[in-house]
C-alpha cells in the first residue's frame, strides 16, 4: 500500500521563528523540470518590516557578544550543516538539477566558506584596526566595529545554499544582523538553513530569512531607515541603480551586483565592508 | 435616546437616589452586587472581534493622529528628573520635529512634586482649563498603591492642585475595595473628589484609577467602574501602569459599556483612561474602534478618551513618517525617552 507523502511547508524565518507570510501569500517551487515541489512563503512587505524590527533588537546581543563567542556560534553552524547533508543534497538536487555529486561538493564547499569566514571573527579586529601614531602623548586606536542592521538580497542564480552562506557569513563575522531574501527559484535550501540556524546556538533575529520576490520586496529593503546597510549581491536582475538611489537617502552602506562563477567569493573585503571604523584617543599615563 | 428622570437630580444627589439610600458598605453592595454579570467569554470574543477591524490609509492617517492628540504623554518613575520632565514636556509639545504638522498630545502626566516643572516648562502652552494647549496630569493619593492615610492623600491632591495640576489621577483603595469596603472606597472618591476643588472655585479634572489588574474579574472591574461614577469621578483609569496585566482590550470594553449605561441612564459623559502596556499604533487603533463601536465616536475627544504611554507616542509617529515619506522609519528618526 502507497504510503501518503507529507509535503513540507517552507516558511519564513523571522526573529527565532518559522512565521507564514503577514500578507498569506504562498507560491509554488518547482523542480528545474518544472515538477512541483513544495509550496513556499510569498514574503510582503511587512514581513521585511518584521524582520528589520527583529534584526535591530537582535543587533545589542550580537554586536555585544565578545569576537571568540561569535566565532564559536558560527563554528557551531557549520557543525550542524554537516549533520543536515542528506537533506540539503536532496533539495539542491531537486531544485537546481545537479546530480549528488555536484550537490555534494557545494555543501562542501558552503561548510568551509562558513568555518573560513568563522574563523576570521576573532582576526578581522587585529587586521584592520591599528594603533596610530600621533605626535603626542595620546594613543590613538582605530578599531572596526559592526555597521547594523545589514539587508540582503542572496544570489538569485546558480548553486543556492552556496550563494546564501557567502551573502550572509561575511556579515556576521563582525556582528551585523541579517535580513536576507533568499533565492526566488530556489529557496528550500535557504529555509533549510533557516532551521540550522534556529537549532544552533545563534540567537533568534540575528539572521532572519525571507521568501519571495526580491523585485518586491527590495525597494522597501533599501529605502527602510533602520536598515543600515545594503548588499545587493544577487540584485544584478533588478532595477538595482534605483535600489542604491534610495539607499542614499538613508546613508546606507551598499555593496553593488556581483555575477559569474567567482561572485561573493570569500574575502576580508566583504567582512569588512560592513563595519565602521571607530577612532579613540586616550592619554598615555604619564608616570 | 430616553433619560429617565434621574438626569434632573443634581451629580450629588443622583448617586443617593440611584443607590436608594446613603452610600454606606451594605447599600453599595446591595447596588453593586445587583448589576448583571458580565459574560466573560463573550466580552473577550467581542473584544477580539473589534480588533481584527482593518484600518487603512486615509483611515489610518486619521487614527494615527486622533491617537497623538489622545495621549497623556506619561513619566512615573523614581528616577524623573526636572530635566527629564522638561524633555517630556519638549516632547509633547512638538512630537515629531521633522514635521510641525504633527498634533501636540493632550496631556503631560507626571508625579505630584513635578507638577511646576512641567507648568513651568508648558509656559503659554500650558492649557491651564482651556481647550488649546497642553494639560498637567499628576498622579495622587499615594500612587500607585494607595496605601497611606485618607490626610495624607488628601493633601498630596491638594499640592499637586495648588502647584497647578488641571487632572488628578488618583488610585482607589484596592485594599478596601476586595474586602467589600465599598463605602469607604466611595467616600475616599468624594473627598478627593472635593480636594481638586481649586482656590477660585474651579475643579481639577478627577480621574480614578481602578488597577483592573487587581482586581481580578470582569464583575468587580464593572462593579468598580459604577462604584467610581456614582462617587464623581470624571474619568474611570483602568491601571497605574506598575501592575501587570495592565490595560486590556476586553477590560477597557467593559468599563466603556459601563459609561454608555451611565450616558443613556443620566445623559452625563465619563471618560475613559486605558494605560500601562499600549506600545503599537496597531493596539492604539483597535481602542479607537472599539470606543467608536462601544460609546461612539463622539467619545474620541480629549475630554473623554486618554491614552495612558509613554512607548505608544514614539511607535505612532514612526508609523506616521512612514505614512508621510512612503518609506519605513527607524527609532533612529524619533527622539528616545
Amino acid at each position: 500500500m502507497n504510503r501518503l507523502a507529507i509535503p513540507k511547508t517552507y516558511k519564513l524565518y523571522i526573529g527565532g521563528k518559522f512565521p507564514r507570510s503577514e500578507s498569506g501569500r504562498v507560491y509554488e517551487v518547482l523542480s528545474h523540470k518544472g515538477d512541483f515541489l513544495a509550496n513556499a512563503a510569498k514574503g510582503s512587505r511587512k514581513d521585511a518590516r518584521d524582520a528589520v524590527v527583529a534584526a535591530r533588537s537582535a543587533l545589542g546581543g550580537w554586536a555585544g557578544a565578545t569576537a571568540y563567542n561569535r566565532g564559536q556560534v558560527l563554528y557551531r553552524i557549520a557543525e550542524l550543516l554537516e549533520g543536515r547533508r542528506a537533506q540539503f543534497i536532496d533539495e539542491i538536487e531537486s531544485c537546481e538539477g545537479v546530480n549528488a555529486a555536484a550537490a555534494s561538493a557545494q555543501i562542501d564547499e558552503a561548510i568551509d566558506r562558513w568555518v573560513w569566514y568563522a574563523g576570521w571573527a576573532d582576526k578581522y579586529v587585529q587586521v584592520a584596526g591599528n594603533a596610530n601614531p600621533v605626535s603626542g602623548p595620546f594613543f590613538n586606536l582605530s578599531v572596526p566595529e559592526p555597521t547594523g542592521v545589514v539587508a540582503i538580497i542572496a544570489p538569485q542564480g546558480g548553486e543556492s545554499l552556496l550563494g546564501l552562506v557567502s551573502a550572509i557569513a561575511p556579515a556576521l563575522v563582525a556582528g551585523n544582523t541579517v535580513v536576507v531574501v533568499a533565492n526566488e527559484l530556489a529557496p528550500l535550501s535557504g529555509i533549510s538553513l533557516g532551521e540550522v540556524l534556529a537549532t544552533s546556538d545563534v540567537p533568534g533575529g540575528v539572521v532572519n530569512i525571507v521568501t519571495g520576490s526580491p523585485a518586491e520586496i527590495a525597494p522597501w529593503l533599501a529605502s527602510h531607515a533602520d536598515v543600515n546597510a545594503l548588499d545587493l549581491v544577487g540584485a544584478g536582475d533588478l532595477d538595482w541603480v534605483e535600489l542604491q538611489i534610495s539607499a542614499a537617502d538613508t546613508l546606507k552602506r551598499v555593496l553593488p551586483p556581483e555575477s559569474g562563477a567567482d561572485a561573493a567569493a570569500p574575502a576580508l573585503s566583504r567582512i569588512l565592508a560592513f563595519t565602521e571604523v571607530k577612532t579613540v584617543w586616550h592619554t598615555k599615563a604619564i608616570l | 435616546m430616553t433619560h429617565t428622570p434621574l438626569a434632573t437630580y443634581q451629580p450629588e444627589q443622583r448617586a443617593l437616589a440611584l443607590i436608594g439610600g446613603e452610600a454606606t458598605d451594605a447599600n453599595l453592595r446591595r447596588y453593586l452586587h445587583g448589576i448583571p454579570g458580565i459574560d466573560a467569554v463573550g466580552l473577550e470574543a467581542r473584544a477580539a472581534d473589534l480588533g481584527t477591524r482593518s484600518i487603512k490609509t486615509s483611515s489610518k492617517r486619521w487614527a494615527i493622529d486622533t491617537i497623538i492628540g489622545l495621549i497623556d504623554l506619561t513619566t512615573l518613575e523614581g528616577a524623573d528628573t526636572p530635566g527629564k520632565v522638561r524633555s517630556l514636556v519638549a516632547k509633547a509639545l512638538v512630537p515629531d520635529p521633522s514635521d510641525p504638522g504633527t498634533p501636540r498630545v493632550a496631556a503631560v502626566c507626571v508625579y505630584g512634586d513635578m507638577v511646576g516643572t512641567a507648568v513651568n516648562a508648558l509656559g503659554s502652552a500650558h492649557a491651564a482649563g482651556g481647550t488649546e494647549g497642553v494639560n498637567v496630569a499628576a498622579v495622587a493619593t499615594a500612587f500607585p498603591s494607595g496605601r497611606a492615610s485618607l490626610a495624607i492623600k488628601l493633601a498630596d491632591v491638594r499640592d499637586s492642585v495648588a502647584a497647578g495640576a488641571d487632572e488628578i489621577d488618583m488610585v482607589i483603595d484596592r485594599g478596601a475595595f476586595l474586602a467589600g469596603r465599598f463605602g469607604q472606597v466611595y467616600d475616599e472618591i468624594v473627598a478627593v473628589k472635593d480636594a481638586c476643588r481649586r482656590v477660585d472655585g474651579s475643579m481639577a479634572h478627577l480621574k480614578v484609577i481602578l488597577e483592573t489588574g487587581e482586581l481580578n474579574t470582569y464583575d468587580n472591574v464593572r462593579r468598580a467602574s459604577w462604584l467610581a461614577i456614582l462617587a464623581g469621578g470624571d474619568f474611570i483609569k483602568t491601571s497605574t501602569g506598575k501592575v501587570a496585566p495592565a490595560a486590556t482590550l476586553p477590560v477597557t470594553l467593559s468599563m466603556l459599556e459601563v459609561v454608555r449605561d451611565w450616558y443613556r441612564l443620566t445623559g452625563v459623559q465619563i471618560g475613559v483612561k486605558p494605560a500601562g502596556g499600549i506600545r503599537t499604533s496597531k493596539d492604539a487603533i483597535k481602542y479607537l474602534v472599539t470606543v467608536a463601536e462601544t460609546v461612539g465616536e463622539d467619545w474620541l475627544t480629549p475630554h473623554l478618551f486618554r491614552f495612558g504611554a509613554s512607548s505608544l507616542l514614539n511607535d505612532v509617529l514612526l508609523q506616521r513618517q512612514k505614512m508621510t515619506t512612503g518609506h519605513y522609519s527607524g527609532p533612529d528618526y524619533v527622539t528616545i525617552d
